[in-house]
Order: structure tokens, then sequence, then C-alpha cells
């Protein structure tokens, strides 16, 4: 009779805080979760790291904050740029929160390798 | 014109029911649940009460006169029925801001609920809330960090932390519990938790604890790339035990550490969350001995001023009950005094058991904890009713997985995380929540393993203590 174990293994995992556990999103959830941060009135910013400094504080903002800003196509865009230019960088996307100054939402949406 | 000395026994509501006294802003204001003696008069119980909690004794004395007792006294100022009880009333009472030490919720509890309790007038005596006037919050040092500070320092954003308690709660060696600490932060939670009855004992001491418990925590960080910690119990015999552990943990490199406020004691308390403060440590806080007092529906104190309590003693996180778990409290009731530990003004809403508007001010909110009895099946209940800013911890829910607490640990982060995004998403996650959880089982075979081990577990009973309602 073959060797069967019902115990399996579990790898440890490098991830990157929330959202890390699951697949990585599609297109549309992307845009579900903007359209989350924007309907919170919290104002959406893309931030960027080489993959060696993921546990930094400050990552580098991706221009400034886009306070205001009500269109989700402009904030797909703003990540894709990012994306382009730093194809090796995390990318991710906070939503930052200036009632309790915090971040709101805060997920990785490109991994760098 | 000065008082004449009339020697002898009144009645308590000649001097402390006065219906027309229109509390101020700086009164510390007390709603009592009180259920006297056959026969005793309601105002005559509440002012008795009234006056046992503060200026009163029950005899006239002439030293009474060296005073203007009438600046000091508290007062009952209101009686309601309580919905659905006959036997039971409200007595609401107003006590002057100079009756109480400035920063002390030790010397506020000695007042209202001290001797008062032990009244024979009184068969039954509840503090069902108390409304803190500004005035005194203020002077209170209130939670060492806050919920923001704590995001920041742990890096945590847009979901609610997870945790989890070491078990077995006793007997384990330093160095195997520190193995179990590290299986479950490399599983994927941010935070392990000394069981409350771990303190130093002769299986596993203090120091041996905290120096395993460093490396795993250490290990897992460097492993995984998220910011890991371990709740390290500094409750102690002593102040000075206590200090000492607290100050090794830091010497660790330690980001938090956990007290035990009511069998610890107020004083104790407060004093360890000055010390986080100043050394910039995180405090867990877990609330041993309160079902003590705050379960019996007529006596006691209501958990809500606990709570209240504990915010202005200070701890960044405070266990709350699940609503759904293994331990008792209700949906409304606990909804009621998360806001009080989180919200900066809550409105009076008796539908939640709040009796005041209650103002913090500036002062820092506290994480609601839920912790006991809860596995993955609860998870869209419990985002639901918690919200984010809540650590979510899963004993058994960890530790029994059949792979292992790794696992488990595994299986629960996938389960919040999917919670969470369906939640922003637009999605009723109470409703849709076996949807949601076999989804994300498709990605995850440890979710899918904690799905069947836990499927047919419930924690169904009727709570004891109740909102009143008619």
């Amino acid at each position: 009779m073959p060797f069967k174990s019902t115990v399996g293994d579990y790898q440890t995992v490098a991830t990157l805080e929330t959202f890390g556990f699951l697949p990585p999103m599609t297109q549309d959830e992307i845009y579900d979760q903007i359209a989350y941060i924007i309907a919170q009135g919290w104002s959406p910013l893309v931030e960027h790291v080489h993959p060696s400094r993921s546990m930094a504080t400050y990552w580098s903002f991706w221009k400034l904050p886009f306070f205001g800003e009500k269109d989700l196509g402009v904030i797909v865009n703003e990540l894709e740029s990012c994306h382009r230019a730093y194809p090796d960088h995390h990318v991710r996307l906070v939503g930052y929160d200036a009632y309790t100054q915090s971040q709101g939402a805060c997920f990785v949406v490109f991994e760098g390798r | 014109m000065s008082k004449k000395y009339d020697a002898g026994v009144k009645e308590y509501r000649d001097t402390y029911w006065t219906p027309d006294y229109v509390p101020l802003d700086t009164d510390l204001l007390a709603c009592f649940k009180c259920t006297g003696q056959e026969g005793v008069p309601k105002e005559e119980v509440a002012a008795a009460v009234a006056a046992e909690s503060s200026t009163g004794t029950w005899s006239t004395v002439w030293s009474e006169l060296l005073t203007d007792l009438d600046f000091y006294k508290g007062r009952c100022y209101r009686i309601e029925d309580v919905p659905g009880d006959k036997e039971s009333f409200y007595a609401f009472i107003a006590y002057p801001l100079d009756l109480f030490e400035e920063g002390s919720v030790t010397n506020v509890l000695t007042s209202l609920v001290g001797n008062v309790f032990g009244f024979k007038a009184l068969r039954h005596l509840r503090l069902e809330d108390i409304r803190f006037p500004m005035a005194f919050i203020k002077t209170c040092p209130g939670p060492p960090n806050g919920i923001h500070v704590e995001r920041d320092r742990m890096n945590k954003y847009g979901r609610p932390l997870l945790g989890c308690t070491i078990k077995p709660k006793l007997g384990l060696s330093g160095k195997n519990y520190g193995r179990v600490v590290y299986e479950c932060l490399r599983g994927g939670l941010d935070f392990t938790k000394d069981d409350e009855n771990i303190n130093s004992q002769p299986f596993q001491r203090w120091q041996n604890r905290f120096e395993f418990v460093a490396e795993a925590v250490q290990l897992a960080q460097e492993e995984t790339g998220e910011k890991k910690g371990h709740y390290l119990n500094c409750t102690a015999a002593t102040p000075e035990d206590m200090y000492e552990r607290a100050e090794f943990a830091k010497e660790l490199g330690q980001p938090i550490i956990m007290h035990d406020y009511i069998t610890g004691g107020f004083t104790a308390n407060t004093g360890l969350s000055k010390w986080c403060r100043k050394n910039g440590m995180l405090l867990h806080i877990h609330r041993a001995m309160h079902a003590v007092i705050d379960r019996h529906p007529k006596h006691g104190i209501h958990f809500r001023v606990l709570a209240k309590c504990l915010r202005l003693s200070g701890g960044d996180q405070l266990h709350t009950g699940t609503v759904v778990g293994k331990l008792e409290g209700d949906r409304q009731t606990t909804l009621g005094f998360i806001d009080q530990l989180r919200e900066s003004f809550i409105p009076e809403d008796r539908t939640r058991g709040n009796f005041f508007d209650q103002d913090w001010g500036s002062m820092p909110g506290v994480f609601a904890v839920a912790s006991g009895g809860i596995h993955v099946w609860h998870m869209p209940a419990l985002v639901a009713i918690f919200g984010d800013d809540s650590v979510l911890q899963f004993g058994g829910g960890t530790h029994g997985h059949p792979w292992g607490s790794a696992a488990g640990a595994a299986a629960n982060r996938v389960a919040l995380e999917a919670c969470v995004k369906a939640r922003n998403a637009g999605r009723e996650i109470e409703k849709e929540g076996r949807d949601i959880l076999t989804e994300a089982a498709k990605h995850s075979p440890e979710l899918a393993i904690a799905l069947e081990t836990w499927k047919e577990i419930k924690f169904e009973f009727d709570t004891v203590d109740k909102l009143d309602v008619g």
C-alpha cells in the first residue's frame, strides 16, 4: 500500500502585509478596492520600494497623494505608470485617512522582483 | 447663617434626594440599578446610595458643620423604572468633581463602589454606567499609544489584527512555548499572547520565556517580512516585579507587553501604562475576574464601566468578548462598550446600554480584542461586528488545525483577508459568509481543512445578562 499522510507541510512564505495571503487581484477587484477608498473619503496614494527595503516604514511616494480624486481610472493609470517606471519595485495603494491620521487601506498591487 | 447641630439619625432623602438639581458639566454622573429591601421607598434607597457613596454617614455628626456639605455631597437627581422589571429602578446620581483625586480611577471606584454595595437597605446594587466629565478625563493618562500609533508601529492597515493565545495554558517549558509562538507567527498571525495564567511559574520562569519568545518573534519577522509581536505578560505579585519584567521586554526589543488590570489592580495598571508611554511599548490588557463583577444583571458593575475605567487608566488593547464564541456577551451591549473604547464621542443610546452622552475629547482609542472559542466560520460575523480596529484571537481555532499551528494561522489569515476584501467590495459578508470562505479555500488548502474541521461547532446559549427591555 502506498504511503499516505493526512498531514500537510506548511511552508513559511514572505508576504507583504494586508492581502498578502490572497492571490493577486484581478483588474476588477482592484477597481472595487479603489472605489471603497474613495467612498470612505480617504485620499488615494501610490508608493513604491525596492523589495530589499520592503520592511522600511517609508516607501517612496509616486508623485503626491491624489487629494480629492474621484475617478477610478486615474488611480489605475497612476498605479500602472508607477509600475512601468519601476518594474522591479513593489507598488502599493494606500487610502490615507486624514481624520485618524492613519491608513484606512494599504495593500501591494504589483510585486517587484 | 450657620446651622445648628442636631444629633441623631435623619432620613437620607432629606439631604440627598434632589429632583430639581440640574447636573453640571463638571459633575461625575452615575447610573445605578437599585433593588431595595421590601417596604423601603425608592427615594430613600436612591438617596442612601448617593449618601453612602459620597459624604454621608448613618448618623449626623458635629464635624459636618465644619464644612459646606452641600458643596461636596453626591445627589440623586432622577429615578427611572427599569423596563420589564418591577422590583428594580435606576437611580441617577451626580458627584461634584472635587470628590475625586485627579487622574485616579482607583479613587473614583473606591468612592462609587465601596461600602455602599454592602449596604443593608439594598438587596442588590449594580453600577450600570458612569459619565466621566471632560474635566476629569483630561487629568487621566489614558492609553499609552492608541490605535493609530499601534498601527504605525506594527505596520498593519486596513484590516483587523490577528492573534492567538499560546496553548496549553500551563505546563510548557520556555523553549517549547517559544516554538508554538514561532509556528503561529510564521503562519501569518500578527500577534501571539501569553495566557493570563502564565506569570512566572516553576515550569517556566518569566526570563526564560521572554528570551525564547523574543527569538521566535525575531525569526518569524525575518522569514515573513512582516512585523510581529507577542504580548509578554508582566502581571506579577508586586509592582517591582512587574516593572522588572517590563524593562527586560524592552531590553529584548519587544514591541508589546501585557497586564491583567482587574486582578493586578487599577493602580498597578495606571503605573504600568505610564511606563509604556514613556518607553514606547504597546500594552495589551486582559480582564480576568471581570465576570465575577459584571455578569449578574442586578448586582456588581457593568463591563461598560470597567471598559471606560480601563481607557482612563491606560491600555492599547482590551478584551471585550466575541459575541459569537464560547463566552457571555450580547451584540448590542458589546457594540455599546466597544464604542466607549474607540470613539471620541458616544451619544446616550439605551439600545446599546449607554446611559449618558460621553465625550472622550482627545483621549486615544483602545483596540477591542475578541478572543475565546472562535474559529474560521465565525470570521465573517467577527469582521462585521468588530470592524477594522480590533484584534481577533483564535486559540483552539489556530492550534487545533490538523496540520498544526502554522497552518491554522494561515487559514485564519486567508479567511480574514477574504472577508475584508469582500466587505470593501460591497458584499454583505455575514449573509454571504459561506460563499466567501468557500471561494477563498480554493486557493488555500489550510483554510479548506479548517472549514472542514470546525464545521459543526456552535456556542448558542442565551446570554445571562441582557439589556433591560420591556
